[in-house]
């Protein structure tokens, strides 16, 4: 299954898009006869294409958040959504997240399917409760009688100067809770597919948008000039609706020695550390963490005997530990090194040493070579 | 430059009128007489009515006379009714506080004294409508004939418990009676209530919610955000702030109410507001009718305080002889709800103290039944769902660490 999603290195190196054949293989049967029409977009536009497709087919989708009406979004993801689809399926909020979210919980065990933009994941913590002890559980404790089908979208990551409230990584905080599903694309392509499958999803999805690759495919190498998206291949998307299941993780570049698990920005900066260090890497964008998709963790680690995890947030209690245990637990026999976590660190995202809080090339790099070693 | 005080800082910690050992005292309560306070018009602008937060809506008189403009005019049939769940209500709680001194289950909570409140609002509104609960709106499941046994599985957490015993006793769910399943976070049901509101407008649909929270909850920023998210979008639902004084050991003072009425908080929201008096079936009835009609003809929402005394204990967990003067609620000056409904029919010579009696029998005796049946299946410990069942509703479909994690328990 996470063949078909492979994108290889050559095709990325030499800006050669695939044939969108390949991209037409990944869509369910019933859409790929409709053979959409294609084009380059980035990850704003891909995500806004997903809410508009959406609301168009269904009249239950509604999008709502601060400054994500009239105007769009601060970062341009709702534009034009009110315009096309009217005052009362995409408008402004209030600045309270408890009641964003909490107002959505109402709307979604209505019946509707509410997609709220929190405006950074920095601001999320006002709507903890709501999401934690209420989205989270309402289909439990009320043993299915009511059910949340909410995608709370939200941009997250750093590398954009933002300081310790416009950089942070919390999604470690929304795996822990059982009920939750978390999903963060890093390409324009994932992004609209998976948008599209998190607000079809029946359960609460937390969708984080990587906003360091919003305009392009940021590596970390923050210093070159930055690359835009439509020399991508994964920026190539179509305009109709199409569904990139939750839980499938895409291997971004197939290779034998090293397994590298990443997610948002990190899996551009990971697939820049496996070329800078001359690892043959195999990089596995995991799209989906929960749910997560433990057969291709498995099946990479097993066939390369190495394990590097590389995340934005800091170490400790960071996703990557629980992957870590998970490749542990499953993969012991198998690993000729010990697994090595590349991340954050335990500090707030601090503005002026940006490049030295943001884990960059260069260290994935160091840790990639130090694992070929046999570890540290 | 430092600026001196005339005198040192010090900081004010509200305090009850009393507390254990001393005798009760409510001469700082500012309480209309019955029939004094004006209805007005469904159409009121907010502004207009602002005086109404600071009042006191009451229809019951101290004969049992239904008196001034805020009467509802019930046929004695609805009134008879509104009694009969009150009672049950009692009767129920009752059964459920011994049986939780019995061992027979883990938890229990009463509503002594706010009968009124759930009952006559669970009568007013339809199934359709959504009412998101606090622990306190049982009368609210009874009034509108939920199963009782139903109930008791729930608090028993048996193998017929309607929420497969997911949830601490009295955190019912039902969608079928527009009940909403339970939050024990405090507070977390009022923005839920503003939204399920706003969905039903968005859709163009006819249906309203209603919702409660506690005087102590009012503190909570989830209330506020439901506030300014119900007026900003006009939201067509009934936002009730049930007063009855205590929250836990907490006076209301603690939350501010010292300070101001907690029906005067909709003022800065630009809501109305009507503080009425939460014994009082029929200001109960009364003030929910205007707030219903104003929902209905899309003129938004509306805040309710209702103006109560919490009768018994918080929970089972709970000794209110360690914060507040013993007799307390038998002082409260605003009564029994039960007992001034049962006056007033009585005055309507529409009921007796023998109905009454016959009325009380039967409700014991309807509950007794209740409970043969459910202890039966079991009381906590004695029956529950299947193991299984644990894994199950996390998501829509079980993921695999839930099926690894059920092979693990082995079922």
């Amino acid at each position: 299954m996470s063949e078909q999603h492979t994108f290889t290195e050559s095709d990325r190196r030499d800006g050669v898009e695939p044939d969108m054949a390949d991209v037409a293989r990944h869509e369910p049967a019933s859409t790929a006869d409709a053979r959409p029409a294609v084009q380059p977009m980035n990850m704003i536009q891909a995500l806004n294409s997903a809410l508009d497709a959406k609301m168009a087919e269904d009249p239950t989708v509604l999008s709502f958040g601060e400054d994500a009406g009239y105007f769009g979004g601060v970062f341009r993801v709702t534009d034009q959504l009110q315009q096309k689809h009217g005052l009362t399926r995409s408008f402004d909020a209030p600045i309270s997240e408890t009641g964003i979210v909490g107002a959505a919980i109402g709307m979604a065990t209505y019946g509707l399917r509410p997609c709220v933009e929190i405006q950074f994941a920095d601001y999320i913590y006002p709507a903890y409760d709501q999401i934690v002890s209420e989205a989270a559980k309402i289909r439990y404790r009320s043993a299915g009688g009511f059910t949340v089908p909410l995608t709370i979208r939200s941009p997250y990551g750093g590398g954009i100067f933002g300081g310790q409230t416009h950089s942070q990584s919390p999604e470690s905080l929304f795996t822990h809770i059982a009920g939750l599903k978390v999903v963060i694309p890093s390409n324009p392509y994932d992004a609209k597919g998976l948008l599209t499958a998190s607000i079809e999803d029946d359960d609460p999805v937390v969708f984080f948008e990587p906003k360091r690759l919003y305009n392009g495919p940021f590596d970390g190498w923050h210093e070159k000039p930055v690359s835009p998206w439509k020399a991508q291949a994964l920026a190539q998307v179509p305009t109709g609706k199409y569904v990139e299941p939750l839980g499938k993780a895409r291997v971004m570049k197939e290779g034998a020695d090293v397994t590298v698990l990443a997610w948002g920005t990190m899996v551009w900066v990971s697939l820049a550390g496996a070329e800078h260090a001359g690892v043959d890497a195999e990089v596995i964008d995991l799209r989906s963490l929960v749910p997560l998709d433990i057969e291709a963790i498995e099946a990479s680690v097993k066939k390369t005997g190495r394990c590097v995890i590389v995340h934005e947030a800091p170490k400790t209690s960071g996703y990557g530990a629980e992957l870590s245990a998970l490749v542990q637990e499953r993969c012991f026999y198998h690993l000729e090194a010990p697994i090595a976590r590349v991340t954050g660190w335990d500090t707030p995202y601090p503005h002026a040493f940006e490049w030295e809080y943001f884990p960059g090339p260069e260290r994935v790099a160091e840790a990639l070579k130090a694992t070929m070693k046999g570890g540290r | 430059m430092k600026k001196p005080n005339t005198q040192p800082l010090s900081l004010r910690v509200p305090e009850p009128s009393g507390r254990p050992g001393d005798a009760p005292d409510f001469s700082h309560l500012k309480l209309d007489a019955p029939g004094a306070v004006e209805r007005p018009a469904v159409s009121t602008a907010p502004f207009d009515m602002r005086d109404h937060a600071f009042r006191l809506v009451r229809v019951l008189d101290d004969e049992g006379q239904a008196v001034g403009p805020w009467n509802p005019k019930l046929d004695a049939e609805t009134l008879r009714r509104g009694l009969k769940a009150m009672i049950l209500t009692r009767a129920f709680d009752d059964r459920m506080h011994r049986a939780h001194r019995q061992g027979k289950t883990s938890f229990y909570m009463k509503c002594t004294g706010e009968e009124a409140i759930a009952v006559a609002q669970g009568m007013i509104l339809s199934r359709e409508d959504m009412g998101f609960p606090t622990y306190r709106q049982q009368g609210l499941l009874i009034a509108r004939g939920y199963p009782l046994v139903d109930m008791m599985n729930q608090i028993y957490s048996n193998a017929a418990d309607p929420i497969k015993g997911r949830q601490l006793p009295i955190m019912y769910s039902s969608k079928e009676y527009g009940f909403f399943t339970i939050s024990g976070n405090l507070g977390t049901q009022y923005p839920q209530a503003v939204g399920w509101a706003m969905a039903s407008a968005v859709r163009g649909d006819d249906r309203i919610a209603i919702t409660w929270i506690g005087d102590g909850s009012t503190a909570e920023s989830d209330f506020h955000s439901a506030l300014t998210f119900a007026a900003v979008y006009r939201a067509p639902v009934i936002l009730n702030i049930v007063n009855n004084q205590w929250a836990i050991s907490s006076f209301m003072g603690i939350a501010g109410g010292l300070e101001t009425t907690f029906a005067s908080k909709a003022i800065g929201y630009g809501l109305p507001a009507l503080r009425v008096d939460g014994n009082d079936f029929l200001a109960v009835w009364a003030a929910t009718q205007w707030a219903e009609e104003r929902a209905r003809t899309n003129q938004g929402a509306t805040v309710i305080e209702l103006f109560t005394y919490r009768g018994a204990p918080h929970s089972t967990s709970d000794d209110p002889s360690r914060y507040r003067p013993g007799d307390e609620h038998e002082k409260w000056p605003l009564g029994d709800p039960i007992a001034r409904l049962k006056q007033h029919l009585i005055a309507l010579g529409e009921w007796s103290d023998e109905q009454q009696k016959a009325a009380e029998d039967e409700a014991v005796e309807q509950v007794r039944a209740a409970g043969r049946e459910s202890e039966a299946i079991g009381t906590l410990g004695q029956s529950r769902p299947s193991v299984k069942t644990m894994f199950e509703d996390v998501y829509a479909t079980e993921d695999w660490r839930l099926v690894e994690q059920r092979r693990e328990v082995g079922v």
